[in-house]
């Protein structure tokens, strides 16, 4: 240590010192402080904090490990994609919503889909009743998919798919619509969420056992990787191991943890490192914790390039990047005085964008309460664009680098994450804590203790356990029109009166046999949604194949 | 001490949200009750055959897709055929004010949303259950 830093050590000590002796006049609010994960606040922050190497810890953005940004000019070369998830009722009704957003200066679409679509049930299945174009748009058969994909440019907009389970189903329809006009898959630009380590850990869209889960993923690289280059063919996504209630540590090191599970899949399947990694995509979450956020995301990429670099010996930058979409967090909206809501979410995003994110949705400040309003979405648009155009924080890269405490808090997440990833190493990798409900029971643990802390007013939420107000029950929500399960249900028994039935059975059968073989199967998917086969019937095949997933329920 | 109250906290339909029922569920726990969690996707059908069999006092529901219409009244309904309305039906999740009156009216005993305290749950159980 130089003299510079022992005197500076001595003189920090000495200012210590001082302060606490006057802390019994002028107590500070908390006895101690610590970010929502735990990891301690001190005081405050100072040269003594930095101790690694810049060059490696840091270095330049766009170069290795990525610290400072994937981008060498990050946002003064182009903003973040402004990309807002939406779906609800019928194809028709999300069009329109989808072209509502683009007249706003939207860049990207973000498609949300029901929760039968989601699992692989046609709408006219028992198990769909009452949840048809809930939680999303209803999309039964290619049909439903050229309705919601009317008119809008895709060889010029880029469109994400929160899909798992019949993500190749979903994307084979995409490109079909996209060969129907004229647009090569070659020009296609968009993400399939095809995450589905997380659905068993947090979010429940299962279908499929673990292993042909994996393999259908697998089957989708490969095939993007020769027919549609552009495609992000995974979203491995924190968002929803968060909104389960874990803290920022475990949404980054559970992902990762889930990333190497997907990497060392394809590598199993006999693909190059360098060949799947740099499609390979990121979800996060920007919760309220601020500045634990902003190093959350500095954090989560220098892991990931060291992994890729050393662990998995990537030759390529772009596969060591770690490029990643934020969605504003959730859980964090409440119903009671939602218009507060507007102020967390602008203060996520600005979390999400002094931590480099490459695209953004801002929540609605309903959302505690419905699907989002016209009004509520337009707001949440429009605090992504204050953000972008007006108060100045895009004009230099990584502004917050450097920041003793943000620095320091970086280094701090990224040595509790790699303590999670060895403990997962150490339990055979992610698939098979999966399966033990490590994972779950962590997360679970974490969103008990976040509860336990509103209850006891420790942690303030305000209008729930702070500063409460009597209110009148909230107006103008948007509802599903009940309408569309019927509707829905009309058009799929005309359509199956109407389609060449003999060519949707030859290729399910053709769908089956290759499933009991080692066989890529996308593109007997893409023959089978082009022959107007419906999501039921080919996840159906499927499932008579693949069989189902039997969830771990632990508590 | 009287027996310890016997709950069954369900997730129904294909809604995959269960931080909340779990977090309610572990609260239930340390508050001295039996909790048996279902996991995901359970029909109305399979609620109450599994509220029978393990005897329970109360059932709470968790739904936040949206479809709690279509899936929390066939449970009053079937726990009446078998005769067992006296079972406390609860609810919780994202419920809009508006359908309040119509679970009431199908004999959900109480709607608990987005911000409530599980010792408000908990309060309510134990003044509700004899």
């Amino acid at each position: 240590m130089s003299n510079f830093d022992n005197s500076l050590k001595e003189k920090h000590r000495q200012w210590q010192i001082s302060v606490e002796s006057k802390l019994d006049k002028h107590p500070e609010a908390k006895s101690s402080y610590a970010t929502d994960a735990g990891i301690p606040i001190a005081r405050l922050y100072t040269p003594l904090d930095l101790t690694g190497d810049y060059e490696e810890q840091l270095g330049f953005p766009g170069e290795y490990p990525f610290t400072r940004g994937i981008q060498p000019t990050m946002y003064r070369g182009r903003l973040w994609t402004m990309r807002q998830y939406a779906g609800f009722g019928s194809a028709q009704e999300t069009n329109e919503r989808f072209k509502y957003l683009l007249s706003l200066g939207q860049t990207g679409l973000s498609v949300a889909f029901d929760l039968p679509t989601q699992i692989g049930y046609d709408s006219d299945h028992p198990f769909a009743m009452g949840e048809v174009g809930k939680v999303g748009v209803a999309i039964d058969s290619l049909e439903d998919m050229e309705t919601l994909l009317d008119g809008i440019p895709l060889d010029k907009v880029s469109t994400s798919m929160t899909i798992n389970a019949p993500a190749g189903i979903l994307l084979a329809m995409y490109i079909a619509v996209a060969e129907k006009n004229g647009i090569e898959p070659s020009k296609l630009r968009g993400t399939i969420q095809n995450d589905i380590l997380k659905e068993y850990i947090a979010r429940g869209t299962y279908i499929f056992p673990p292993e042909p889960s994996m393999r259908l993923i697998t089957d989708i690289f490969a095939y993007c990787s020769e027919h549609v280059p552009n495609w992000n063919t995974i979203s491995i996504s924190g968002y929803h191991i968060r909104e389960a209630g874990s803290t920022a540590v475990q949404e980054v090191a559970f992902t990762l943890a889930n990333a190497i599970a997907y990497v060392q899949a394809a590598i199993d399947a006999g693909l190059e490192v360098d060949q799947v990694a740099p499609r390979l995509s990121f979800f996060f979450n920007a919760h309220l914790n601020f500045f634990e956020e902003i190093a959350k995301f500095r954090s989560a990429r220098r892991v990931w390039a060291k992994i890729m670099k050393e662990r998995f010996q990537a030759k390529n930058p772009k596969s060591m990047m770690l490029r990643f979409h934020t969605q504003t967090a959730g859980c964090t909206l409440t119903a009671q005085q939602p218009d507060v809501n507007i102020l967390r979410v602008a203060f996520q995003a600005l979390s999400a964008v002094l931590g480099g994110t490459q695209s953004l949705h801002t929540n609605s400040k309903d959302e505690a309460l419905a699907l989002p309003s016209e009004e509520a979405v337009t707001i949440a648009l429009r605090t992504q664009q204050v953000i972008g155009y007006e108060i100045g924080v895009t004009d230099t890269v990584d502004p917050l680098g450097g920041s003793y405490f943000i620095e320091k808090l970086t280094d701090d997440i990224e040595a509790k994450v790699w303590e999670y990833l060895n403990k997962i190493e150490e339990k055979g990798g992610a698939v098979k804590a999966i399966s033990e409900g490590y994972q779950q029971k962590e997360i679970h643990s974490s969103a008990y203790q976040y509860q336990k802390a509103v209850e006891s007013g420790e942690k303030v939420v305000i209008g729930v356990n702070k500063f409460q107000v009597e209110e009148a029950p909230p107006s103008g929500l948007l509802r599903v029109n009940p309408k569309v399960m019927d509707e829905q249900k009309a058009k799929l028994a005309a359509l199956r009166r109407s389609r060449d039935n003999t060519k949707v059975e030859s290729s399910l059968a053709q769908l089956r046999s290759a499933a009991k073989t080692g066989e890529n199967l996308m593109p007997y998917i893409l023959t089978a949604v082009k022959s107007y086969a419906t999501i039921g019937e080919i996840t159906g095949v499927l499932k008579d194949v693949f069989g189902e997933y039997q969830q771990r329920v632990s508590l | 001490m009287g027996k310890p109250i016997r709950v069954l906290v369900a997730k129904v339909g294909l809604d995959g949200h269960d931080r909340g029922a779990k977090v309610v569920a572990q609260a239930l726990k340390d508050a001295g009750m039996e909790v048996i969690y279902t996991g995901l996707r359970q029909t109305p059908e399979q609620v109450v055959e599994t509220a029978l069999q393990e005897d329970v006092q109360v059932i709470g529901i968790s739904t936040l897709s949206g479809a709690h219409l279509y899936l929390i009244p066939p449970v009053a309904r079937l726990l009446k055929e078998k005769n067992a309305s006296d079972i406390l039906l609860l609810s919780g999740g994202i419920i809009p004010e508006e359908d309040h009156a119509a679970l009431k009216e199908a004999g959900v005993a109480a709607i608990f949303g987005p911000g409530t305290s599980t010792e408000d749950i908990i309060a309510f159980i134990n003044n509700n259950v004899s």
